[in-house]
């Protein structure tokens, strides 16, 4: 009995080792992680924490490359983007789970208005770019002519082969081979599908009969592909595709792309220095919104987009203030830098002027 | 010693009372309350979660009414009917059953009666496996390889049957690599191994002395499988199934990839289509307000779908075993 006892207390005493040793350690862990990250926030002055947005996925490699080289500049500072689509990112915004919410659409939709109870929200352009018309044609390099009444009766399956009279018309002395054409669109919701059938609206009214949202119910025949690189797929693999890709994405995949006539009248290929000039060309609304669709401009590419940062104008601390007017200050001056390089066109200037004097709206 | 057995003392004493009725000791109370807690803690979540979505898709419900089961899906029109997803889901759980069935019954079947015991435990290992892969990975093989290759055999056949009565309508164009078919054929891949392995422990609780008794009588082997273990089993057979069924309607990223993403209700099943979880997966990003609520309202209906199916499974499981130990 009492052999028993002891043995029972030896376990006992064997637990408790065991467990004040695992204790130890976690706090150990604990305090290392801790003290590392806490440490070198005391010695400079700027703004420290972490600020976090999230939202539309045509931001998502630009804020992604923007907070790598933002960390050089405010190493006390970190800023997570998350993605999901801009509907999340509002949706993120108006529940305060993030502080600022990258989205295609400004201003809000109607039917989100009453999630933001109320609460000013102020809109921060940070990026345009171009949506390319991409087609795999064996032998026909980029540059073939289309407008819109044109490229809205392929997407609608009204035009099916590529030697159609309406394309060979455009394209005078080229020789159209008789593929049939594959339609390649998004299968998942997206501002570039939003977009691209806004140039449609606005570019072919009375042609274009399916409208314009994140979602459009295309003809059955088409094929649809996951986010701009899946559609990006279709078109490489399929010869006599056709479909609508975003610029960085199109140059990645090495694809071929259409010259799009513009409201001007002039054909013009999708590029850096054309989205610019779109955009150049828009009238902005006081609160910064605005619509670089279908612009004028006798070099502007029509068929060119843009997304915004959104904050709340009261924030209710100081220092997520000053963490938001750093940030957002680096994506409106030196991040406009890197936009090039990745595929997309930095704001024209004075634009850029606007949106860095909305900064000083931000405040408790 | 007599604190050890003052201790042990309620629940030792024979012929005492209930021993909930009597005073527990504090350890005793204290785990009973714990474990209570944590079997209502489950329902807790899943009533939760049945009245938040429902809420949030309130607006959906309210503003359609029964048009939510309307056939057009179109949100740049805000109209928002659900057929062509309760249509695909249907379609393409149907194809899965039917392709994973025939196919998960005759491996347990194997296993259990034909194959010796050494020889089955590394085909069950394999099976296993297969329930490891994860459904991401199916999608994208499904996309990248599967879906493409079998394309071309769809537009062979499909020109093939093209303008014959039954056949044309079903497997006749438009056709697609990514469609119904592959989408089916995916998810049974996906749900072979469940209904498998429950087939087998079913089959292998089947008593030796009836398939002894089979064989005795001078019954082949398959009238011997007819004869006694589908009697036992059936019902444990059907459960799995349904389990199985249950999982190849819910299947989200896999089905996504491969299905193709066109709101259509056709009855040519190489044609591409779209499943609630599928369409849910996709559109969710960029939705806002009534098509926000629209995609919550079908998760809302697919919930429903699968705890009616969960539902009938275990009433024919618990009839099915009332008869098989009568």
């Amino acid at each position: 009995m009492v052999g028993y006892l002891n043995m029972q207390r030896l376990r006992r005493q064997r637990f408790t080792a065991a467990g004040i040793a695992l204790a130890a350690m976690a706090l150990f862990v604990a305090a290392c992680s801790s003290s590392s990250s806490g440490s070198s926030g005391s010695s400079s002055s700027g703004p420290s924490g972490t600020l976090n947005g999230s939202g539309s996925t045509f931001q998502l490699t630009f804020q992604q490359t923007a907070i790598q080289s933002f960390k050089s500049v405010q190493p006390n500072m970190t800023v997570n983007y998350g993605g999901g689509g801009s509907g999340k990112g509002r949706t993120d915004l108006a529940s305060n789970v993030v502080q600022y919410a990258g989205s295609d659409t400004a201003p809000i939709p109607s039917d989100e208005v009453a999630n933001f109870k109320g609460k000013t929200v102020l809109y921060f352009p940070v990026i345009i770019g171009p949506i390319t018309v991409s087609y795999n044609l064996p032998g026909i390099k980029s540059g073939l002519k289309l407008d819109a009444p044109t490229i809205a009766k392929i997407f609608q399956a009204e035009i099916k082969k590529w030697n159609d009279p309406a394309i060979a018309a455009l394209n005078p002395g080229v020789k159209l081979p008789s593929t049939a054409i594959t339609i390649a669109r998004r299968s998942d919701s997206s501002g570039t599908t939003q977009n691209f059938s806004e140039f449609l609206v606005e570019g072919a009214p009375g042609v274009w009969k399916l409208g314009s949202d994140s979602t459009i119910n295309w003809p059955a025949t088409s094929r649809g592909g996951n986010a701009n690189g899946g559609v990006a797929q279709i078109v490489k693999t399929t010869a006599g595709a056709i479909g609508y890709v975003d610029y960085a994405d199109a140059k990645a995949s090495g694809l071929t792309w259409a010259s799009v006539k513009n409201k001007d009248g002039n054909f013009v290929a999708p590029s850096t220095t054309s989205a610019t000039e779109a955009a150049d060309n828009v009238t902005m609304k006081p609160d910064l919104t605005f619509s670089a669709i279908w612009q004028s401009g006798s070099g502007s590419y029509p068929v060119t987009y843009q997304s915004w940062d959104l904050v709340y104008q009261k924030q209710s601390s100081a220092n997520v203030t000053k963490m938001l007017k750093a940030y957002l200050g680096y994506l409106l001056g030196d991040g406009q830098k890197l936009l090039p390089q990745l595929g997309y066109a930095p704001l024209p200037s004075n634009m850029d002027q606007q949106a860095k004097a909305q900064l000083s709206k931000i405040g408790t | 010693m007599s604190t050890v057995t003052q201790q042990a003392g309620p629940a030792g004493m024979a012929g005492s009372a209930h021993p909930l009725a009597q005073r527990r000791p504090l350890g005793d109370r204290g785990f009973q309350i714990l474990a209570l807690s944590c079997g209502l803690l489950v329902l807790v979540i899943l009533v939760l979660i049945a009245v938040t979505t429902t809420q949030q898709a309130s607006q959906w419900f309210t503003t359609e009414g029964w048009g939510i089961f309307g056939s057009v899906w179109n949100p740049a029109a805000n109209q928002f009917g659900a057929l062509a997803f309760i249509y695909g889901t249907a379609i393409t759980a149907a194809i899965a059953i039917i392709m994973s069935v025939p196919v998960s019954v005759g491996i347990a079947l194997l296993l259990t009666e034909v194959v010796p015991y050494r020889v089955s435990r590394p085909i069950v290992y394999v099976i296993d496996l297969l329930a490891v892969v994860p459904s991401v990975v199916w999608g994208l093989w499904g996309i990248l390889v599967f879906a493409p290759w079998i394309g071309k055999v769809y537009s062979d056949i499909g020109s093939a049957v093209n303008g014959i009565p039954v056949l044309g309508a079903l497997f006749g164009p438009p056709t697609s690599g990514a469609s119904f078919f592959t989408a089916g054929v995916i998810l049974a891949f996906m749900i072979t191994p469940i209904v498998t392995s429950l087939s087998r422990e079913v089959i292998a609780t089947v008593p030796a002395i009836d398939k002894e008794g089979a064989y005795a009588l001078g019954a082949t082997r398959l009238e011997m499988i007819t004869g006694a273990i589908w009697p036992h089993s059936k019902g444990g057979i059907t459960g799995a199934v349904l389990l199985g069924l249950g999982r190849a309607m819910g299947e989200t990223i896999a089905a996504a990839l491969v299905i193709g993403s066109s709101a259509t209700i056709t009855s040519h099943l190489f044609a591409p289509g779209d499943s609630m979880p599928a369409v849910i997966a996709n559109q969710f990003g960029e939705a806002s307000g009534l098509f926000r609520s629209a995609l919550i309202g079908l998760g809302v209906l697919l919930f429903a779908f699968t705890i009616i199916i969960n539902i009938i499974a275990r009433t024919i499981v618990g009839r099915s075993a009332e008869q098989g130990t009568a």
